[in-house]
């Protein structure tokens, strides 16, 4: 038998594809750009919100790209006139149901303003969504130009949740995508959230529907970076930050030995939110309570300032040439006095590589002891 | 780790033990959760609490608190005598298997019961089970390093991979759970009284003759210099008079703390360099400030020894500057001129003086952290270790004989305390505790009690109580909780007000001088 040619046809053009591969990853591969609003990766697709649907040559209904293994000679149109206008559909649903006050909502100039200051009531804010700029559903509306006026709004059957320090739950902003569930159960694995009730009842819930804070959850905040709107956000951030006034850094948490890589977000030289780096390791994106919401510290008042020198048992402040000369006039004469092993010295497991480097060969260089060590034991 | 985080999930079995995986490293849990869940992984979990780890394990086992090496001999003695070994790696990659069999044969899964309180047929199950694997990981943390045996159960845990050939191999290896950002970093670089930075021995003539060259001094000691748990002493009886502490808070951190303190007190001259006035920072004569992660450029070694970047995102406040900076300010001050550009200069020195990170430069890693050992500038790094042969040749099996705890239950410390970390805090608590959100889930300190010890000493959950041992006494609020075994109580070490450290045991591990924190006996009373 002849060895299998795996081609699959996207756009009139020919790919190679490996066995396991969905239609979506073929076209990721190749830059080809399929919407996807509840694919989440790592986890099993579920092809719930179906806004990934394409055309195959032959089937008798549209497919969606995330759940469809490619298959050998199948031809696929990602954005034929039948994909286009299902998409439009399912957008102009998850707009008219919920507080998506983005504008690209949409009204017939009515009643947008009454709309707008129910949605203000609710959120506590005099500003537009949270996540405004940062949502992928405003993002698809703009690409596919519709808004909600289509369909009647719907009513907004469940309050907000912000009993718990970390994490806003609006749930008037959810659009059901069920990418937090899987970041729950799939990714973390905490298993804290679920998909309740039924029908137009639906709801993401926690323990038997009840705040986050009496379930399982132990606020990584997995489902936070994986809601596509602005269903669940950083309390602390909301509405506090907004994206193109901050800049991001790429650097390793401070925290355990993982050696999580995170963005700090940065605004006014202030650390004000902290995402997880996707798709490189270790963490591929996951983050755990402390480095996701730890970072208070970083601008905590109580951070030290200036060198302190001890007189007659009180702190006062000091220059650094008057305490660093203190200290190495100080050093210098318990070494002659004493030796150099009537001194000791600890390095840190939290500051970095070069410092230690630097403490280490100064310990041996210059004090000319082996008196070193750290809490690596402790 | 000899493997990497992402090896996890290529592994059949996982063997966890002394680690409270999901408390402590989260997200390096969620591998293991994943593997379990999702890729059939089989889990035994080794652990004196019933952690949530349990909820995923196939096996729990729940030893006596210090009885590490008898499990460890007893399934091996299962895994010899039932001929489940890996004879091709036990004869082509190790020696010592005949010393072995010897101490290993009166470890009998009867006896070992007598020790650990494990009943024989579940050590048969879970020996059997990691024997069987094809990939066999075992993640260990400090319930397996904390003890005057920690050495040796180390050793113990190594003795176990390799008889099963679980070396070398994706999803195998014998893993260390690092608990601090960068003290693998710290290690590496020699932060440690006997080797320089890639672990060259300050004993060795011609590792020291090297460095003298690279750093332009002559005379460099040859003797290993005092670990932090020798330091203490010394400074207790005043032959230690100086100590300049970089980053550290021994004084929440150190086992039996009164003596701690009153050794620090007995300093003619501390130095503390910190981001924050800390517990031990305010009994120092000199306080320098400096920056932290968030402020400065650099790198840190994680847990599976990947270099990876630290960059500098805000401003640091005030006058504070980055560590370096301060330790070369004082050397130059004492006559040895030190300065460098930057961190990235730093790092240049470290790869010419470093065999294990010779290849390692900032241009490289600017995406992605590398694996040391990486010895030249185009080598990609080493994700497994001792794929094809260890450091020192072959692979060698230490006999152990299991030696009890330094600290036993009587009649007036009836408990045994355990003690550790949880999710929300960090350490001594410097950072976490500034965090409104954090200390909001986890704001005081509580003794993790079984329903029936509850029962037995008459507390409510909630109750305030007073917990002594033979060093101290704190109070804690009372948390009945079905993770604790009858007769240990578990007390988290991050808070200062009720430190758990002030009731530890200070008795060290011979080789490694860590001290026995996770085993030492207490009693419990109401709170006046």
């Amino acid at each position: 038998m002849a060895e299998q040619q795996n081609k699959i046809n996207l756009n009139g053009h020919d790919f190679i594809f490996d066995p396991d591969e969905t239609i979506l990853s073929v076209a990721q591969r190749n830059s080809i750009d399929i919407p996807t609003l509840c694919y989440l990766k790592r986890t099993i697709p579920t092809g719930a919100c179906r806004i990934c649907v394409v055309e195959v040559k032959g089937a008798k209904s549209l497919l969606p790209a995330c759940s469809t293994p490619a298959a050998n000679d199948m031809v696929v149109h990602t954005e034929s006139a039948p994909v286009i206008e299902a998409r439009r559909l399912i957008i102009q649903l998850l707009l008219s149901s919920g507080n998506h006050n983005c504008a690209i909502r949409g009204s017939d100039g009515k009643d947008w303003t009454q709309f707008q200051l129910n949605v203000q009531k609710d959120d506590g804010s005099g500003e537009l969504c949270p996540v405004w700029g940062d949502c992928r559903l405003q993002d698809l509306a703009y690409k596919y130009q519709v808004n909600g006026d289509k369909f009647p709004a719907t009513e907004i059957l469940y309050p907000m949740e912000s009993v718990n320090p970390f994490i806003i739950r609006d749930f008037s902003r959810c659009i059901l995508c069920g990418r937090c569930v899987q970041a729950c159960n799939e990714v973390q694995v905490n298993n804290a959230i679920n998909i309740g009730y039924r029908g137009a009842s639906t709801k993401i819930i926690a323990a038997g529907d009840r705040p986050l804070k009496d379930s399982d959850c132990v606020f990584c905040g997995e489902c936070v970076q994986a809601c596509p709107v602005g269903a669940l956000v950083e309390k602390e951030s909301r509405y506090k930050v907004r994206h193109w006034k901050t800049d991001k850094v790429q650097t390793t948490c401070s925290y355990c030995g993982v050696g999580c890589q995170l963005y700090l977000h940065v605004q006014d030289n202030k650390v004000v939110k902290v995402t997880g780096v996707d798709d490189v390791p270790p963490n591929f994106g996951s983050l755990c309570v402390k480095g996701r919401f730890g970072y208070d510290f970083i601008n905590s008042s109580e951070r030290l300032t200036d060198p302190l020198i001890k007189e007659n048992g009180s702190f006062r402040k000091a220059t650094w040439d008057e305490a660093l000369s203190l200290v190495a006039g100080k050093l210098g004469e318990i070494k002659e006095k004493h030796g150099p092993d009537s001194i000791g010295v600890l390095t840190s497991a939290r500051i970095t590589n070069e410092e230690n480097y630097i403490v280490q060969k100064f310990t041996r260089a210059v004090l000319k002891t082996n008196n070193i060590d750290h809490c690596a034991r402790l | 780790m000899t493997n990497t985080i992402g090896d996890v999930e290529e592994a059949n079995v996982i063997l966890i033990t002394g680690s409270n995986t999901t408390e402590n490293h989260p997200v390096l849990s969620s591998f293991v959760k994943r593997a379990v869940k999702y890729k059939g992984a089989k889990l035994i979990l080794i652990d004196p609490r019933r952690i949530k780890m349990e909820e995923f394990a196939d096996i729990w086992l729940r030893q006596n608190l210090g009885t590490d090496v008898a499990w460890i001999n007893g399934m091996m003695h299962v895994i010899i005598k039932e001929g489940l070994y890996d004879r091709t790696f036990v004869e082509n990659r190790t020696t010592g298997f005949e010393e072995l069999k010897v101490v290993i044969e009166k470890y009998t899964p009867e006896y070992v019961e007598s020790i650990t309180g494990v009943p024989a047929e579940d050590l048969i199950e879970a020996a059997r089970l990691y024997a069987g694997a094809k990939a066999g990981a075992i993640l260990y943390c400090m319930g397996i390093t904390q003890h005057i045996t920690g050495t040796d159960n180390v050793k113990s845990l190594a003795n176990l991979a390799m008889l099963c050939g679980n070396l070398g191999i994706r999803g195998g290896g014998v893993n260390p759970l690092r608990g601090q950002n960068n003290v693998q970093g710290a290690c590496d670089m020699g932060g440690l009284p006997n080797v320089y930075s890639g672990y060259q021995s300050v004993t060795d003539e011609a590792a020291r003759s090297r460095m003298e060259k690279a750093w332009g001094v002559t005379g460099l000691p040859d003797k290993p210099g005092l670990k932090v748990t020798e330091m203490i002493p010394k400074a207790h009886d005043k032959t230690l008079k100086a100590l300049y502490i970089v980053g550290e808070n021994p004084l929440v951190s150190d086992p039996d703390l009164n003596h701690a303190e009153k050794s620090i007190k007995n300093l003619d001259f501390l130095v503390v360099q910190d981001i924050f006035l800390t517990e031990t920072a305010q009994l120092a004569d000199v306080v320098l400030p400096s920056a932290c992660f968030a402020e400065k450029e650099g790198t840190f070694s994680n847990t599976e020894r990947r270099v990876q970047r630290v960059r500098k995102a805000v401003d640091p406040p005030g006058d504070s500057k980055d560590d370096w900076k301060i330790t070369c300010e004082i050397a130059s001050r004492m006559g040895y001129p030190m300065s460098y550009e930057s961190s990235s200069a730093i790092m240049e020195e470290i790869s010419k003086v470093t065999p294990s990170y010779t290849g390692i430069n900032y241009g490289r890693i600017e995406e992605e952290g590398i694996h040391w050992p990486c010895p030249t500038p185009d080598h990609p790094g080493t994700s497994v270790l001792h794929t094809l042969a260890f450091p020192i040749g072959k692979g060698v099996f230490h006999a152990i004989e299991y030696i009890p705890p330094a600290e036993q239950t009587d009649e007036d410390y009836p408990l045994y305390l355990t003690t550790g970390r949880i999710i929300y805090h960090y350490h001594t608590g410097t950072m976490t505790m500034k965090s409104e959100g954090l200390n909001e889930r986890a704001p005081e300190n509580f003794v993790e009690i079984s329903p029936a010890d509850a029962r037995k000493y008459g507390f409510d959950n909630g109750a305030m109580a007073k917990i002594a041992s033979r060093r101290g006494d704190i109070t804690a609020k009372i948390r009945i909780s079905s993770a604790a075994v009858g007769g240990t109580v578990f007390i988290p070490f991050h808070f200062a007000q009720s430190a758990a450290n002030k009731l530890t045991n200070a008795a060290l591990d011979p080789v490694s001088k860590i001290p026995e924190y996770k085993v030492c006996a207490v009693k419990l009373s109401r709170a006046a």
